[in-house]
C-alpha cells in the first residue's frame, strides 16, 4: 500500500464521516456509530483436539500486507513500523490472539516487523505462524538457513504453527524436490517433537491430485492443519485452479484436520464490488459492512480454525474485529444468498487477482498488481466500455485512461510488458498474467486512439 | 475612454494567447489557436497574405494598435512598466528615434530570415520570445498548479484534472528565456516601449506603416501649456513637447497621453488640420540603455532521478525492481513531427515559439539543443513516442512549419524509419521473447522472425525485422523497448518527409 492509496482512503472515510455526521443531523440514527464501540472482549475462539489446549481467535492475522511508507532515502518503501505496532497492539487488545507470516511477504520484511511488535507482548498471549518460502533455492542449506533465520526474525525460541508454503505450485514435484528430497520434512518433523514446532501443515494452491495425495500423506506426517483458500465465490469452483472449496474443506473436515481459511475476501475483491452487489448486501442487513458476509461466511464453517485477513488498516481491522465478537453464523438461507450473489458477480469480467504480489517484483519494473486492480475497479465500476456507441464511452474512456495513470506511473503500465513470463509460475491464482497485460494494454491502445 | 477599450482589448487577447501556450490539454487550442495565427511574424512565414493585409490596413488606420493589443510580448512590457509607474510617477522622457539601431536590427533580422532563420532572428522576434518566456517559465508552475488540483481531485474521486509530466526540455532555452525576460523587465520598467523602439523588427516594420496612419494623437497647440506631462507618461518616449510632435513610428497608440492631459490638448484624430513635417532630429544627450547586453544562462539540468531499489538476494514478495532513465541515441537526422514536410522547410518557417512544445502531450517535441537550430523543436522519444491520433503539433503551429495534417494522412507520412541496434536487443541476446517492438508498430513494420535454426520453443532467439518501407518513425518501438538507457531499435529522422 503506497502513501497515495492511504490518502485515497483516508479520503473516502473522511468524506463517509461527512456524510454520516448530516444523517445523524436529520434525525436518522442507524449508522454505523451507532454500533457502539469496538467489542474488546466477545471475540470467538476455536480449539481442536488435535491441536491441545490452543484457543485461537476466529480472526487471524495475515501479516502480507503491513503497511509500508516511502524509504527517506528514497529508494522505494520501507515497513511503517509504528503503524504495525498500533496494529498489532489493537488486535491483541480486542482479543486476536493469531499472527500469520512468511520470510518473503512485504519484500521479505514481514517476520521481522511482526516479530518486533509482538516481542513487546507475553509469548503466550499470541500465536505465531511462518511458512518454508523455499521457492527460489530449495537446497537442505537453504532450507535450514530460511527456517532458522524465521526465529530470529520473529524473535522466539518456538513457532506455533509451522507451514509447507503454497504446496500445489509445480505439482507433487515441487513438493518432493522442496520437503521430501531434501530431508526437510523429516527434519521438521524432529523439530515438532522437539517443541519448537508445535504443529505442522501446509497451505495449499493447487488441482485436485495434488490435494488428494497430500492427504493420503496424512497417515505418514500426521498434518496438525491445512491453510486453503476459501470464500463464497471460490466454494463451488475456483477461478484458477478448477476446484471448490467445498471439496477442500470437506475432505480435511472428515479426517478431523482442522483448517484455516486465507483469502476470505480475495484481497478485497470482495470488499470492492460492483455498486448494486453493494446495494444488495446492505439491503439485507443495513449495518453489516459488506466485507463482514465474507467473513461471516468463512467463520461460519465449524472445522475452521481460523480466518486469515492481511488488514493493512484500522478500519479494516475494527470492522473483522466486530464481525466476530462475536461470530453471528450464517443461516443456510443466507449462505444460499451468498452463492446466488456470486453468480450476479460472475458476470463482471474481473482478473482474479488478490493483489499477493507473489509475481511482484517484475524485472521489468512493471507494477503488475496495480494495473489488474485497475483493471478491475474499472469493470466493477463499469468504466471498461464495449464500443463507442455505449452510453457513457465518454466518461467511461476518461475515467479510465486518467485512473490508469494515477493507479500505475506510466513507466510501470501494462505496455511494457515484454511477455517473458517470469511471473506466471509465482501467482497463486494462476492467471496469465502477460496475456492479461496484454489484452489490456490493447484495450488501452484502442480508448487512446478511440477506435474501440 | 480610448486607454479603457485599448486595455480591454489588450487584456482579451493577452489571457487567451498566455492559456494557448500554458495549455497541455488542447482545450484551449480548439478556441484560440487562430490567435497565434494572426500574430504578423508567423503570418508572413505562413504566407497568409489576409492576415498580413489586414494587419497593415489595421496599422495604416490605428497606428501601431498592434504593438499594444495583438503583440503579446508588447503587452507583457506593459504589465512590467505598469509597475515601473507604480515605483516612480512621470518617470517617462522624450528621446530621439535610435533610427540606426532600428534599421541595423531589422536588416540583420531580414537577412537572417532569408537564410534561413538561425538563433539571432528567433531571439529577438517578440512572438517567439514571449512563447518561449511562457513555455518555459510559466507552463511548469501552471502545470504545478494542475498537478495540486490532480491530487485533490485524485482524493474527491473525480477524473476532472489529471497529473501531467513537469520536466525541464532544454537548459539553453529556458537560459535564453530567462535572460529575455530579465532584459525586458528591466527595460520596460525603465523605459517603457524601449525594446518595442529599438530592437524588435516588427515593430520597426509596422512604424514604416504608421507614420502614415490615418488616426493619430494630435496635440492642439492652442490648448497646451508645455506642462510636459504627456511626454513623461509616454512609454514610447515618442512625444516632443518642444515641437508638439508625436514621432508616430513608433507611438503604438496606447492613449495614454490623451488621458494624461489635464488639457484635454490631445486627441486621437485624422490629421487633417496639423500635418506633420518630418519630424526633427534634435540630438538629446540623454541615452536610452540598449537592449545588447544578452547573457545566455546554462542552468544545471534538474532531473529527477526515478527512485531505485537494492538488488535483492532472496526472492521475496513485492517490490518495484528499479527503471533507468532512457538516453537518447545519436541521430544522423533530427526528427521533425508530420506536416513539417522536410527539414529546410522546418528550418525556414520556425520561429521557435514553442507552442508546440507546450502542447506536445507526449512529452516528444522539445527544443533543439543543437547549434544550428538552436531553441527550434525537435523529436526524441526517451519519454513517450508520437501516437497516432495525436495532430496537436501541426493544428497550433501559426507559422506553417508544421503543416496542418490529418490523423489519416499522419499514419501515411514517413518522418523517419527505425534502425536495429542487434547488441542491444533481447530478443536476439537471450531466449527470453520479447517482440515489444512488433506488438506496438502501429504501422505494422515490424515482425519477429527466429535466428537460431537448432533453438526449440522458448529458447529460439527472434530479431526484429523491420519493413522500412512501411516503418513512419512514430518511434512507438524505440519508447517501449525493454533495453535501457540505450533502446535496441531507434529512429532516424528524415530529411525530407515522404506519404506512402
Amino acid at each position: 500500500m503506497d502513501r497515495r492509496e492511504f490518502l485515497k482512503i483516508v479520503g473516502i472515510s473522511t468524506a463517509t464521516a461527512a456524510l454520516h455526521g448530516c444523517v445523524s443531523k436529520n434525525g436518522s440514527d442507524n449508522t454505523s456509530s451507532e454500533l457502539g464501540p469496538v467489542p474488546t472482549d466477545k471475540m470467538t475462539y476455536r480449539s481442536f483436539p488435535g491441536l491441545g489446549n490452543d484457543k485461537v481467535s476466529l480472526l487471524g492475522y495475515g501479516c502480507m500486507r503491513w503497511p509500508t511508507i516511502p524509504n527517506p532515502n528514497g529508494k522505494g518503501d520501507m515497513i511503517d513500523q509504528e503503524a504495525v505496532n498500533r496494529l498489532v497492539d489493537y488486535a491483541i487488545e480486542h482479543g486476536v490472539n493469531f499472527f500469520d507470516t512468511s520470510p518473503v511477504y512485504v519484500q521479505g520484511w514481514s517476520e521481522r516487523a511482526t516479530g518486533n511488535a509482538l516481542k513487546r507482548h507475553p509469548r503466550e498471549s499470541y500465536y505465531v505462524s511462518t511458512k518454508l518460502s523455499n521457492f527460489s533455492d530449495s537446497s537442505r542449506e537453504n532450507s535450514l538457513a530460511m527456517y532458522h533465520r524465521s526465529f530470529s526474525e520473529l524473535q522466539v525460541d518456538y513457532i506455533d504453527y509451522y507451514l509447507l508454503h503454497s504446496i500445489g505450485g509445480g505439482g507433487m514435484e515441487a513438493f518432493r524436490k522442496r520437503y521430501v528430497d531434501n530431508g526437510i520434512l523429516d527434519f521438521l518433523m524432529e523439530e515438532r517433537k522437539a517443541g519448537r514446532i508445535r504443529h505442522l501443515g501446509w497451505s495449499f494452491h493447487g488441482s485436485k491430485e495434488v490435494f488428494d495425495e497430500m492427504l493420503a500423506l496424512h497417515d505418514k506426517y500426521h498434518w496438525d492443519f491445512v491453510l486453503i483458500q476459501m470464500n463464497y465465490v471460490d466454494w463451488h469452483i475456483a477461478k484458477g485452479s478448477g476446484i471448490g472449496a467445498q471439496y477442500l474443506y470437506t475432505e480435511l473436515a472428515k479426517r478431523g484436520i482442522p483448517n484455516m481459511i486465507m483469502e476470505p475476501l480475495l484481497g478485497g475483491r470482495l470488499s470492492k464490488v460492483p455498486d448494486h452487489i453493494v446495494g444488495r448486501l446492505k439491503q439485507r442487513k443495513h449495518d453489516s459492512s459488506v466485507a463482514s458476509w465474507a467473513f461471516r461466511f468463512a467463520g461460519s464453517w465449524p472445522n475452521v480454525l481460523t480466518v486469515l485477513s492481511g488488514m493493512t488498516y484500522m478500519e479494516h481491522l475494527q470492522d473483522n474485529v466486530r464481525t466476530y465478537s462475536p461470530l453471528v453464523p450464517l443461516t443456510e438461507e443466507e449462505n444460499q444468498f451468498l452463492y446466488d450473489t456470486a453468480k450476479l458477480m460472475e458476470q463482471y469480467p474481473t482478473i482474479p487477482c488478490n493483489d499477493c504480489k507473489y509475481c511482484m517484483p517484475c524485472p521489468y519494473g512493471i507494477d503488475i498488481p496495480a494495473i489488474l486492480l485497475h483493471y478491475n475497479k474499472c469493470v466493477n465500476e463499469g468504466n471498461v466500455p464495449e464500443s463507442q456507441q455505449d452510453e457513457n464511452y465518454r466518461k467511461a474512456r476518461r475515467a479510465f485512461l486518467v485512473g490508469y495513470d494515477r493507479s500505475v506511473p506510466k513507466l510501470r503500465q501494462a505496455n511494457h510488458c515484454i511477455g517473458c513470463n517470469k511471473c506466471k509460475s509465482h501467482c497463486p491464482q494462476r492467471i496469465d498474467i502477460a496475456k492479461e497485460l496484454h489484452k489490456i494494454d490493447s484495450f488501452v491502445e484502442k480508448l487512446k486512439q478511440d477506435i474501440l | 475612454m480610448l486607454r479603457k477599450l485599448r486595455i480591454t482589448l489588450a487584456i482579451l487577447f493577452f489571457v487567451p494567447i498566455t492559456l494557448l501556450f500554458l495549455d497541455f490539454t488542447g482545450t484551449m487550442h480548439e478556441y484560440f489557436s487562430w490567435m497565434a495565427k494572426v500574430q504578423l511574424l508567423p503570418a508572413i512565414l505562413a504566407l497568409n497574405f489576409g492576415v498580413v493585409i489586414a494587419l497593415a490596413l489595421l496599422t495604416l488606420v490605428f497606428g501601431r494598435l498592434y504593438c499594444s493589443v495583438i503583440c503579446p510580448l508588447g503587452v507583457l512590457q506593459d504589465i512590467f512598466a505598469w509597475f515601473g509607474k507604480k515605483a516612480k510617477k512621470n518617470r517617462y522622457t522624450y528621446s530621439p528615434a535610435k533610427t540606426w539601431l532600428r534599421y541595423i536590427m531589422l536588416a540583420l533580422f531580414t537577412v537572417a530570415m532569408l537564410m534561413g532563420g538561425g538563433i539571432f532572428a528567433t531571439i529577438i522576434a517578440p512572438y517567439s520570445a514571449f512563447g518561449r518566456i511562457v513555455s518555459n517559465l510559466l507552463q511548469p508552475l501552471w502545470k504545478w498548479g494542475n498537478n495540486f488540483l490532480a491530487y485533490l481531485a485524485e482524493r474527491a474521486d473525480s477524473y476532472a484534472f489529471y497529473e501531467t509530466e513537469v520536466w525541464f526540455k532544454s537548459s539553453i532555452t529556458l537560459g535564453i528565456a530567462v535572460a529575455t525576460l530579465l532584459v525586458l523587465i528591466v527595460l520596460a520598467w525603465r523605459g517603457g516601449r524601449t525594446y518595442c523602439n529599438t530592437i524588435c523588427p516588427v515593430g520597426t516594420a509596422l512604424g514604416f506603416l504608421s507614420r502614415f496612419s490615418w488616426l493619430r494623437p494630435i496635440i492642439d497647440t492652442n490648448k497646451c501649456i508645455d506642462c510636459g506631462l504627456c511626454a513623461k507618461n509616454c512609454k514610447a518616449s515618442c512625444i516632443d513637447v518642444a515641437s508638439h510632435q508625436v514621432d508616430m513610428s513608433r507611438c503604438v497608440a496606447c492613449m495614454d497621453c490623451i488621458g494624461k492631459c489635464k488639457k484635454g490638448a490631445i486627441r486621437y484624430a485624422h490629421a487633417s488640420q496639423n500635418t506633420c513635417s518630418k519630424c526633427s532630429d534634435s540630438t538629446s544627450n540623454e541615452a536610452e540603455p540598449s537592449a545588447s547586453r544578452r547573457a545566455f544562462l546554462a542552468s544545471g539540468a534538474m532531473l529527477v532521478a526515478a527512485s531505485t531499489i537494492k538488488a535483492q538476494k532472496m526472492k521475496v514478495d513485492g517490490g518495484l525492481a528499479a527503471i533507468e532513465d532512457k538516453v537518447a541515441p545519436k541521430r544522423q537526422q533530427h526528427i521533425l513531427p508530420a506536416g513539417a514536410l522536410s527539414a529546410s522547410h522546418f528550418a525556414q518557417h520556425c520561429t521557435s515559439c514553442q507552442l508546440c512544445v507546450s502542447a506536445c502531450p507526449n512529452d516528444v517535441l522539445r527544443p533543439s539543443s543543437n547549434l544550428e537550430r538552436l531553441t527550434q523543436p525537435e523529436m526524441s522519444y526517451e519519454r513517450g513516442y508520437c501516437r497516432p491520433e495525436c495532430t496537436k503539433c501541426s493544428d497550433v503551429c501559426p507559422t506553417g512549419a508544421i503543416k496542418p495534417i490529418s490523423r489519416e494522412d499522419k499514419s501515411s507520412r514517413q518522418i523517419g524509419h527505425a534502425v536495429l541496434i542487434e547488441k542491444n536487443c533481447i530478443s536476439m541476446t537471450s531466449g527470453t521473447h520479447c517482440g515489444n517492438c512488433a506488438r506496438h508498430c502501429p504501422a505494422g513494420a515490424i515482425q519477429m522472425v527466429p535466428i537460431n535454426e537448432g533453438g526449440k520453443g522458448r529458447r529460439r532467439k527472434q530479431m526484429p525485422v523491420i519493413n522500412t518501407e512501411r516503418c513512419i518513425g512514430c518511434g512507438a518501438c524505440e519508447n517501449l523497448c525493454p533495453a535501457r538507457p540505450f533502446s535496441a531499435i531507434y529512429v532516424e529522422g528524415h530529411e525530407v518527409h515522404r506519404t506512402i
